[in-house]
């Protein structure tokens, strides 16, 4: 079973806007979108793009400030003519917290 | 011999169980019925009718005293039930009665959940909920004052049933648009717009911080950012808790509620739960249907009858006093999924279907539900839409008619609407002169002039052509501002101030976009737009704003930031030099670097370091050299007449002057100038937006160079004698340039277009106009005009953007 670790209040993040949370292995974003939804990816997608929570969030996308890569939030996928994948975690809200999988926080230790 | 069946609440879903029981077999159970409210069943959904004055009580009761009698049910209203003893089979009542069952039935409902915040126990706090709660909003009227926490269904119902009492209501919601559940943020756009018309104040995205007092009683809300809302009664409607305490105490399973099967039956087989309190398959509930459902399945179980209850697609038709709501299935956006959007911005309706290989999975209108039941039923029987997509959002009488007007937005205009800013034209007028003979654009104007001079208007008058004549013309093509819209740059503009729209979901919904949120490419455009059509007044929104826009600085390849702070005119002093040493050293700047604006850059700032660094700066007087901004940039200067021995006139002291006026303001996009003291031109004017050279006799004004991607010479505007002549026109420049190019493009990309002739006769030939423009310049300045360092750095603006919500770096890596 999935466990998860409380970043937060759903009030810390701006409707449209987006976090950090700072990690061993890196730097992940949490976004709020504008239908109350909540996302957490990688703020860097290789050295591709990044850092996302940069960016212009709208729909359920993020729009990179670098390069205008735009990412679906939900998959991490990249849109448009653009191809990747930036690293998406499982999150979850509850009564008004924000949870996130402590896989992203041990995951990548645990290939080294 | 008749078995006991004790159930406890006499709500909705117990109620309906009961009828449904009783029909089937009057004969077989001898119930007794438990409720702590002190009555019996009535219909909750009903209660917002009875605030409104719409319904009485009576109107709404369910099941009366009589029909209790008839069918031999003992009611014990008004009383809790204590506990039960599984064991021995007996409910024990509060006044120690015990009373032996077969079979239990629980419907506890839920409990509104109360903010845990200080003051929520005042008096004068109150859930909305039963009865009582509603009779007490009852008691407001005209001389009162309410507050309403949470913008979901009940407390719009709450504050709309208020609201029509006459009661002054403002509703707090955390979120960023109402009912954000069930409506995407163009829906909740048009609910809020209909709630203000109806006199409630709404504030979203407003954090509740206390509940403030006097005498023990409520006299406030006090949000986070300090305002102090007065109330005389404070509505909490922020959700609803099963209530699951007594199941609890007694050991059956319970999650978020009551754990039941797909026969209604708790993890003990002669008790089971309906309602608010069950928790069915991970899922509990809040609306009708389902619950109605759980009751048939548990009148059959009682009977020992097979029956299964099964979670299905729900839909929320609602109406919020006269405002038309539906909404169902999943309408996030997402990989794979399709919108589909039509607005008819003079109905105020909004419909949008989100399909994902080829069916629908959600809906949301607003406005006009009439077709909602089709679209359920799609969604519900997952039916390929494939065949009729082209016309699928016109609802079931369209299919196999044609799409949908483009026009609309230049149609629902009023024929007083402002067409041609530049030679006063309205829509009435064109229309007019095409009636008249007028048939090409052409025609248009020579007759009526419009369109005539800078020529942004064309777009618009080709529309009202197109209008008026139908099929006979053909619409010149034109570059769209993005996919989310068909209207050019030209057209949005002119519609924001037509139409007076104030905020990015109202110019989306007025005219008629097509993506239901916009993208990164339409919003900062709509941004700038709004920020300069209406100043002073709260338009602007960050998250619509590039990130440089956004914090204040430059992001820079790595993540890091620059700062630059401003030096007015390119004069600098030792104490602001030994201030940008102190704060390089430390803050471990890696890089300090002398730009070509004339000023120093500190590059590779930490982010979370920003407000640190520009507190120190502000300490020593300085303030955002905006180097990031589509905005004003930098006026640079060479030495003039107080050193220089060419120098003709003081070009310091007149840059000084100049950016003093002019730093602050927002443009389509970046904008540099320079004051050069004689011909030499060592301040490099003649390559900038606003280039001024300065000769014996005066000032040479020059516009429209380039040195970027395009290198362009700028080109004479006009030659004046005095310094505030100088001034006077770079303002009204300025503002010409605002009010008029299209966002990211230069003034030389404008110019280009709309002509230098036609800037001169704006500026030059009519100095009434140029008085005018920099009088709108100086107007919009005195609320521009904020050093967003100092904002950010002493009053904790947009703290967010500068820290990590959290940091899991320091912890031990077990």
């Amino acid at each position: 079973m999935t466990d998860f670790i409380d970043i937060g209040s759903i009030t810390d993040i701006p409707v449209q806007g987006a976090r950090l949370v700072r990690t061993a292995q890196g730097d992940i974003a949490v976004f709020r979108t504008a239908s109350g939804n909540f996302y957490a990816v990688d703020e860097y997608f290789e050295d591709k793009a990044g850092p996302l929570s940069n960016g212009i969030q709208h729909g359920e996308m993020v729009t990179d400030p670098m390069r205008n890569w735009v990412f679906d939030l939900a998959t991490g996928e990249a849109q448009g003519a653009d191809e990747g994948r930036v690293t998406t975690y499982e999150l979850k809200v509850e009564d008004g917290r924000i949870l996130l999988s402590s896989a992203a926080l041990v995951n990548q230790v645990a290939a080294e | 011999m008749t078995q006991k069946l004790i159930i406890i609440g006499a709500g909705m879903a117990t109620g309906r169980a009961l009828e449904q029981l009783l029909e089937a077999d009057p004969n077989a159970y001898d119930v007794t019925l438990f409720n702590a409210e002190p009555r019996g069943n009535y219909n909750r959904i009903m209660l917002s009718p009875v605030l409104s004055g719409d319904k009485t009580y009576a109107e709404i009761v369910t099941h009366s005293a009589e029909w209790y009698e008839e069918n031999g049910v003992t009611c014990r209203f008004g009383e809790r039930v204590a506990n039960v003893d599984r064991a021995r089979k007996v409910v024990i009542a509060e006044n120690g009665d015990e009373l032996p069952y077969d079979k239990l039935m629980f419907g506890t409902g839920s409990n509104p959940f109360i903010i845990p915040m200080p003051g929520h126990d005042l008096d004068g706090v109150i859930a909305y909920r039963d009865l009582e709660d509603t009779e007490l909003m009852m008691s407001m009227d005209d001389s009162n004052k309410v507050v309403v926490i949470g913008g979901g269904l009940l407390g719009l119902e709450a504050a709309a049933g208020m609201a029509a009492r006459g009661v002054d209501v403002t509703v707090v919601h955390i979120m960023g648009h109402l009912m954000e559940r069930q409506l995407d943020e163009a829906a909740g756009y048009l609910l809020r717009k209909a709630l203000v018309d109806k006199g409630i104040t709404v504030r979203c995205q407003a954090n509740s911080k206390q509940i403030l007092g006097e005498n023990g009683k409520v006299r406030a809300l006090q949000l986070d950012d300090g305002t102090e809302l007065p109330c005389d009664l404070l509505v909490m409607a922020v959700g609803i808790r099963p209530n699951v305490k007594l199941a609890q105490d007694i050991g059956l399973a319970v999650g978020k509620g009551i754990h039941v099967d797909d026969q209604m039956l708790t993890s003990d087989p002669d008790i089971l739960a309906v309602g608010e309190c069950v928790e069915h398959d991970g899922a509990i509930f809040g609306l009708v249907a389902p619950l109605y459902d759980q009751a048939k399945v548990a009148a059959k179980t009682l009977l020992n009858e097979h029956d299964v209850f099964v979670q299905k697609e729900i839909s929320t038709k609602l109406k919020v006093t006269g405002c038309d709501l539906f909404s169902a299935g999943d309408f996030a956006e997402g990989e794979e999924r399709e919108d589909i959007v039509f607005r008819d911005p003079a109905r105020g309706v909004y419909r949008r279907l989100v399909l994902q290989d080829n069916k629908i999975i959600g809906a949301v209108m607003y406005g006009d539900t009439a077709d909602s039941n089709w679209f359920f039923g799609m969604i519900k029987d997952g039916t390929d839409i494939a065949d009729m997509r082209e016309t699928l959002i016109f609802g079931p009488a369209y299919q196999g008619g044609t799409p949908m007007d483009p026009l609309a937005a230049v149609a629902a205009l009023p024929d007083d609407a402002e067409i041609c800013g530049c030679n006063g034209i309205s829509k009435g007028q064109i229309v007019a002169a095409i009636n008249a003979g007028a048939d090409t654009l052409d025609a248009v104007k020579a007759t009526s002039k419009a369109g005539s001079s800078c020529g942004s208007c064309v777009g618009l008058v080709a529309q009202v052509l197109g209008l008026t004549l139908g099929d006979e013309f053909k619409m010149p093509e034109k570059e769209t501002v993005c996919k989310c819209t068909d209207l050019s740059h030209d057209e949005v503009r002119k519609l924001i101030v037509a139409k007076e729209l104030k905020s990015i979901p109202e110019v989306m919904q007025e005219l008629d976009w097509n993506s239901p949120g916009g993208c990164h490419v339409c919003r900062p455009a709509l941004n700038y737009y709004l920020v300069c059509a209406w100043p002073g007044e709260e338009v602007d929104d960050g998250k619509s704003r590039f990130i440089n826009e956004r914090v204040h600085a430059n992001i820079q390849k790595d993540g890091t930031y620059s700062v630059v702070p401003r030096m007015l005119g390119g004069i600098t002093t030792p104490d602001e030099l030994r201030a940008i040493a102190d704060a390089a050293d430390k803050f471990n700047v890696p890089t300090v670097k002398v730009t070509g604006g004339q000023r120093i850059d500190l590059l590779g700032i930490k982010k979370e370091d920003l407000p640190a660094i520009w507190y120190d700066l502000g300490e020593a007087g300085m303030m955002s050299g905006q180097a990031y901004a589509k905005g004003l940039r930098t006026v640079k200067t060479c030495v003039g007449s107080d050193h220089c021995r060419f120098g003709t006139q003081d070009s310091t002291g007149l840059g000084i002057k100049i950016e003093s006026e002019m730093w602050g303001a927002w443009s389509p996009h970046k904008f540099k100038l320079a004051v050069s003291g004689c011909p030499r031109n060592c301040a490099e004017s003649t390559c900038k937006d606003l280039g001024i050279i300065c000769v014996d006799s005066g000032y040479q004004i020059l516009v429209g160079g380039a040195a970027g991607l395009d290198l362009l010479e700028a080109e004479l505007l006009v030659t004046v004698a005095t310094e505030q002549e100088a001034i006077d026109v770079s303002c009204a420049f300025y503002q010409l340039y605002r009010e008029g190019a299209q966002y990211l493009h230069r003034p030389y990309k404008w110019i280009a277009k709309v002509g230098l002739d036609w800037v001169k006769e704006q500026i030059v030939d009519d100095p009434e106009n140029c008085a005018a423009l920099a009088e709108r310049f100086r107007y919009s300045q005195q609320f521009y005009q904020v050093d967003p360092w100092a904002e950010r750095a002493r009053k904790g603006v947009d703290a967010h953007e500068f820290t990590p919500l959290a940091d899991f770096t320091k912890v031990a890596a077990e």
